[in-house]
């Protein structure tokens, strides 16, 4: 039981004082010490907090950024090339924001993917799943405006196809396009404004929902890879069998995910942070120009799966449509999941072969997206957009009837 | 905790005081080696240290008694051309000064003496109010009535009333208790004055000396 | 003729501006470009007819030069490279090309080039060695001579690559259907003339008619294919010398897209390995607490 000291004599001095005016002492006993997590999490686990990581990372790169930077058609380039080249350390500071905006995609990707796997998106934890998905747009939206005010060419035509998407909405379209810009096309007025949201707005929006959720979390408990409900087995002490506190265990635990992530993500700064030219665009490294598109035009990697859809429909409404509807079904996911087991290691041979078609297509669409269009290309497209909606659509029937493996009483944990 | 899932017994807790001390020191060396360039980023950027190089002024056009002001470092410089008159007249009120000698005050070494300049016929000053910092305005003329009958000529700071001489160098009775500051500054030719480079150290400047003008270090201390 | 000799005069222009901060021999370089594009443009068609239709008897003799396969092979740490290259890039692009983000003061800092010989072969005169790199081309004037007003290169190797920079400067040829007498590979109708004519020479392209199948809803039809180069007028460089100094100022460009590139990589080593070993250690402390559990 050294784990954690046994205090029971009154914390004497200054911790007394505070504890008497702020619940500090109460909030670590029920939220660290005291908060049992299943004790069979996996790598897949570590990707929660390592998005909180790197959130607070993008703040404190960004506040840094905003310190040089300035907004407005005339002067964004040069002052990113200023910060690049005359600010001491500006280079280093730029590069850990804009592979900062990546890393948190991929580890925003991978957590949901988790939450896939193991039914964490299912009952009790639906709302959690809700709050983790408008995060996810959140993200999308201040990726989106981030990416436009370094004002390279990029940031100008990515910005005038995106919102003009807006465009396809019927009777309020046109008007909602120019009042979004504040002009007659992309211009120094829709610079500044998502200036304004990406560095105020979004990431007060951010961090409210990011304390929400984990509000959410803490309330139905963690789930876990093998599905089970850690609540439902108590032991002597009242608390759960298959849970451990988690400090000191998984603080301890989630410092290593850190270090092994620093280390990658460092790698990538230090010696590939274009990493190809998928993170930073070579047509980003020319100023805006309203008179010259983009050989390709192609958003972020991150975005391009939705991108690849939009272009495979040949109408582009429908394609807006369709676009939106690949996000929105996401939101529906616990009421479309069926299966009497939460976790894909119990559930059908049918729900594994479907995860994995989503896959497929998910890394396959982002490929698509990023490629000029090509007919081939676009069959592709078409039939993996059909295949992202089928994984959705027909979850309701084939994790229903098929045949799921027996799910055991304690999770399945190796020392 | 739960007995049936932790087994506390094998336990060694020196070990793990050791390695928690052992992780937080590296934890805390990175996090200093993070914090650098952060913190670094505040110092000024290669565009403000050019901004901040030396600059020039063609003191050929000045004529004596005429006064030009200029900046380096954005900070207000005077380069006033004094006639012979002027220099000549410094000594004299040394007895209503604060710090005649500047023994107190702020300047190169090749300006401490009584003309406080490298060439005493240009006077080199931050146009700086010692007392709170604002900028002195010149009134050059002896007896000038804003200033009052005995005026002997110089800068009249009118913030707060401070008075200074045709060599920078504080009144008594001013709220600025020390002379105004002079900048590094070097003659690159006779007419061309660079602010914000050193003169060397050379006794090769006290060879352009017209009028009075000793180097103050043996007097003044 | 009227605008080539007004071209031809801002080159000659440009080129003096710069020639008096350059080591190479500049009375070579006022007088060369006067003499060497009327050749070229008298001599070309009769010339250039012959060199097509003898390829098009060669036939598959040839295989095609794959000159957008050709790759820079830029070595950021070589620093005489890129000492070298910016010479080079003085000599001869400076006249037109600015590079508006770069100092003078941080390129001799980072090249390790003495503050003498920067004032004297880099600096423009009359501008200031802590100053930006400009250029004297007004850019009014270089859209009335070219065009296209020449563009800023401090970012040209970060939007368009090393090598499309290097196949660039290396695949000029002569073509008397343009306004400066050569057209280029890697950027067909630039309106670029080939300012490095005198080093390179100029080259003659070896075109050759193949058939392009059927394909949809298009007939067969024929395209034109670039097959080889061939030494039209001699250079002053041999081809080694100068794809090295091609090679040594897209160097140069490359360092001045991203200054702090070198020291990016060499920092990122200590700092992968701080944290590989921050990574160790924290996982020894894992391990010790999670004995803990069964």
């Amino acid at each position: 039981m050294a784990a954690v000291p046994e205090n029971n004599a009154k914390p004497a001095g200054f911790r007394a004082w505070l504890n008497k005016r702020m619940p500090i002492d109460a909030f670590v006993a029920e939220q660290l010490t005291g908060y049992y997590a299943p004790k069979n999490f996996n790598i897949w686990y570590f990707f929660g907090s390592l998005a909180l990581m790197v959130f607070v990372m993008q703040i404190l790169t960004g506040i840094f950024l905003t310190m040089h930077y300035k907004p407005g058609e005339a002067i964004a380039f040069d002052s990113v090339e200023y910060i690049m080249r005359e600010v001491e350390w500006g280079w280093l500071i730029r590069y850990l924001h804009s592979t900062g905006a990546s890393f948190f995609f991929i580890v925003v990707y991978l957590h949901m993917f988790r939450a896939m796997m193991y039914g964490s998106y299912r009952a009790p934890r639906e709302l959690l799943w809700l709050l983790g998905m408008a995060l996810y747009l959140a993200l999308m939206a201040e990726a989106f405006m981030g990416y436009v005010l370094p004002w390279g060419n990029m940031s100008y035509w990515g910005a005038q196809v995106i919102v003009n998407l807006f465009g396809t909405i019927p009777v309020i379209g046109p008007g909602l396009v120019e009042w979004i810009r504040g002009d007659y096309g992309i211009a120094d007025s829709t610079l500044n404004r998502f200036f304004a949201l990406h560095v105020v707005a979004l990431p007060f929006a951010i961090a409210l929902l990011v304390m929400l959720h984990l509000v959410a979390l803490r309330q139905t408990g963690s789930n876990n890879p093998d599905g089970i409900e850690i609540k439902a087995n108590l032991g002597k002490d009242g608390k759960p069998v298959d849970g451990i506190p988690f400090h000191p265990y998984y603080t301890v635990k989630d410092i290593v995910g850190v270090g092994v992530f620093l280390a990658i993500f460092c790698a990538v700064v230090f010696f590939a942070p274009t990493f190809g030219g998928l993170f930073l665009e070579p047509p980003n490294f020319e100023p805006a120009n309203p008179l010259s598109t983009p050989t390709h035009i192609a958003p972020v990697w991150y975005f391009t799966s939705f991108y690849a859809m939009l272009r495979a429909v040949p109408n582009q409404q429908m394609g807006a449509l369709i676009m939106l509807a690949a996000i929105v079904v996401l939101f529906f996911l616990p009421w479309l999941d069926r299966s009497p087991v939460k976790s894909i290691r119990y559930k059908g041979w049918m729900s594994k072969l479907w995860l994995g078609v989503f896959v497929v297509t998910f890394f396959a669409l982002s490929y698509l997206g990023l490629q000029p269009v090509d007919p081939l290309y676009t069959l592709l497209a078409r039939v993996f957009t059909v295949l992202y909606f089928a994984f959705f659509l027909l979850m309701p029937f084939y994790t229903r009837f098929e045949k799921t493996r027996p799910v055991p009483q304690r999770v399945t944990y190796h020392a | 905790m739960s007995d049936d899932v932790l087994n506390a017994q094998d336990t060694d807790p020196s070990r793990r005081k050791f390695l928690t001390a052992a992780t937080a020191a590296v934890g805390a060396v990175g996090v200093v080696f993070a914090a650098v360039p952060f913190v670094a980023s505040w110092k000024p950027s290669e565009r403000a240290r050019a901004l901040g190089a030396p600059t020039e002024i063609d003191l050929s056009k000045l004529e004596p008694g005429q006064m030009v002001v200029s900046t380096w470092r954005r900070q207000p410089i005077y380069v006033v051309r004094r006639t012979p008159e002027m220099v000549a007249a410094l000594p004299k009120h040394d007895a209503q000064l604060k710090d005649p000698k500047s023994a107190e005050s702020e300047q190169p070494d090749y300006a401490k003496n009584e003309a406080r300049s490298l060439k005493s016929e240009f006077l080199v000053l931050y146009a700086t109010c010692t007392h709170l910092g604002c900028l002195p305005k010149q009134h050059f003329t002896p007896g000038d009535p804003v200033v009052g009958a005995d005026w002997p000529g110089g800068f009249f700071c009118p913030c707060h009333g401070s008075r200074f001489d045709l060599a920078g160098r504080v009144f008594n009775g001013s709220p600025a208790s020390t002379n105004l500051r002079i900048p590094p500054h070097r003659f690159e030719q006779e007419t061309l004055l660079m602010i914000g480079v050193d003169t060397a150290a050379a006794p090769a400047a006290a060879a352009n000396a017209s009028g009075s003008h000793s180097h103050g270090s043996g007097g003044a201390a | 003729m009227l605008k080539s000799a007004a071209m031809l005069r801002a080159l000659l222009i440009q080129v003096a501006i710069v020639s008096t901060n350059v080591a190479i021999a500049p009375v070579a370089i006022a007088q060369e470009p006067a003499s060497a594009p009327a050749a070229t443009e008298a001599a070309q068609p009769a010339a250039l007819a012959e060199k097509t239709s003898a390829a098009g008897e060669a036939g598959s003799e040839h295989e095609a030069v794959r000159w957008d396969h050709w790759t820079a092979g830029n070595e950021i740490n070589n620093i005489g490279s890129l000492q070298r290259g910016a010479r080079n890039f003085a000599a001869y692009c400076a006249g037109c090309h600015s590079l508006k983000y770069s100092r003078y003061s941080r390129v001799g800092k980072d090249l390790h080039i003495p503050e003498d010989q920067l004032e004297e072969f880099l600096v423009i005169p009359g501008d200031s060695k802590n100053g930006y790199m400009l250029t004297t081309l007004a850019t009014a004037d270089g859209e009335a001579w070219f065009g296209k007003a020449p563009p800023d290169l401090s970012l040209i190797t970060r939007a368009r690559g090393i090598d499309y920079v290097y196949q660039f400067l290396k695949t000029f040829y002569a073509d008397p259907n343009t306004a400066t007498g050569v057209n280029n590979l890697a950027l067909p109708g630039t309106a670029m003339p080939h300012v490095l004519a005198e080093l390179q020479g100029v080259k003659a392209g070896v075109f050759r008619q193949v058939p392009v199948p059927a394909s949809g809803d298009q007939p067969p039809t024929t395209k034109v294919e670039f097959v080889r180069f061939e030494d039209h007028v001699p250079g002053r460089l041999s081809a080694a010398d100068y794809d090295e100094f091609v090679r040594d100022t897209v160097n140069f460009l490359d360092y001045v897209g991203e200054p702090a590139k070198a020291r990016r990589v060499s920092l990122g080593v200590w700092v992968v390995l701080f944290l590989l070993a921050f990574s160790g250690i924290a996982y020894l402390l894992k391990q010790e607490y999670w004995k803990d559990v069964k």
